[in-house]
């Protein structure tokens, strides 16, 4: 498991583009939440890009709720792209699926949040 | 699944391997298989997992930590002990029936509890993840709740804290009245003397904090259709119509 969860935060028109390198799990709340800050407030899509993602607990899972009810409450869009067929499948079984828009990649998530 | 060789594979494909071993598998419906005989199982076969996206109530973290010396017991052995004896340290007027091949990924219990306004209830979890630190529970349809629990322990300075937490929304309109009635505070006794109870097992008389945070305020009325498959409800009916059925026996 890395030690490490880094994630950079990218603009692409009206969206946000937070690029997830490492683990996800309970420990990366301060660095997801500070990541969703620097988003801005002026972005309609919150775009999670988890092609560098190595690993997710359910503690991760948790996280993205809450990241989720924020994200709602702020009227932004979140969608994920770069997921695993494992992670995806996770999301499924969560029903994470439901709430989040998962896309295959970056194009058909900028396009999902309309900014493309 | 057979995992990878650890020498010939790529890192990412051996921690997939381990990561798919913590995790159930994908399931569209819960199945029930190898539990006690005594328990009521009700509610749980064929029943869908409810995260808390798919609750009614208000969205809340609550979090209850005991702390026990880190000679006592380490973090993994605690969570090794936790799941295996995992009823044990339910309290006693709760009955917990987990499958005779223990919490495993994917594995499904039954539970059978008295919920506020006196009704029992007959209901279920599904194990979504374990590892070597942390087990999660996830409920179905009907259930009390929506959402997760996770069971996890850590080593803080010369301590080993172990932790209940909880991500839930009541599942709908009549349970989230029922929580507003005192379930709130019911369930945080009834994880508080769970925790407590552990911690006795191990020969520590320890406090139990509990954090409670409202994550969401909102009620999801969409989600009030829930309601159709509340397993208080379904279980009292259930032993309401009981005499009808042996009439219909005779």
């Amino acid at each position: 498991m890395s030690e490490t969860t880094t994630m950079e935060v990218r603009t692409a028109g009206g969206a946000a583009i937070l690029d997830i390198r490492g683990d996800i799990t309970s420990g990366s709340e301060d660095v997801l939440m500070s990541a969703y800050e620097r988003a801005g407030d002026g972005t309609k899509a919150v775009v999670l890009n988890f092609s560098g993602l190595e690993y997710m607990n359910s503690g991760g899972i948790g996280l993205l709720v809450t990241l989720l009810v924020r994200a709602n409450r702020q009227r932004r869009k979140l969608i994920a792209f770069g997921l695993s067929e494992h992670y995806r499948q996770i999301f499924e079984l969560t029903r994470l699926d439901e709430a989040i828009d998962i896309r295959g990649d970056e194009r058909e998530a900028l396009a999902a949040a309309g900014v493309a | 699944m057979t995992a990878p060789d650890e020498g010939d594979a790529r890192p990412e494909e051996v921690a997939a391997a381990r990561d798919a071993t913590h995790w159930a598998k994908s399931v569209s419906r819960l199945r029930v298989s190898d539990i006690s005989d005594e328990a009521v199982n009700r509610n749980v076969e064929g029943r869908r997992l409810m995260s808390p996206i798919q609750g009614f109530g208000k969205m809340w973290q609550k979090t209850y930590q005991v702390r026990l010396p880190a000679e006592v017991v380490s973090p993994t052995d605690l969570i090794a002990t936790w799941r295996s004896r995992f009823p044990d340290f339910w309290p006693s007027d709760q009955r917990f029936y987990g499958p005779i091949t223990g919490l495993a990924p994917g594995e499904v219990a039954v539970i059978n509890m008295s919920v506020p306004g006196g009704m029992k209830l007959s209901t279920g979890v599904m194990v979504l993840y374990a590892d070597e630190e942390s087990f999660t529970l996830m409920t179905p349809q009907g259930h009390m709740f929506a959402g997760w629990i996770t069971f996890s322990a850590a080593k803080e300075d010369a301590m080993t804290v172990a932790q209940a937490q909880l991500l839930i929304r009541a599942n709908d309109p009549i349970y989230e009245v029922g929580m507003m009635l005192g379930g709130h505070r019911q369930e945080d006794v009834f994880w508080e003397r769970t925790l407590a109870k552990l911690a006795a097992h191990f020969g520590v008389q320890a406090r139990v904090d509990t954090r409670v945070v409202c994550v969401d305020k909102r009620r999801q009325w969409a989600r009030a259709g829930n309601v159709w498959h509340n397993a208080a409800l379904r279980s009292t009916g259930y032993r309401m119509t009981a005499p009808l059925r042996r009439l219909a026996r005779r």
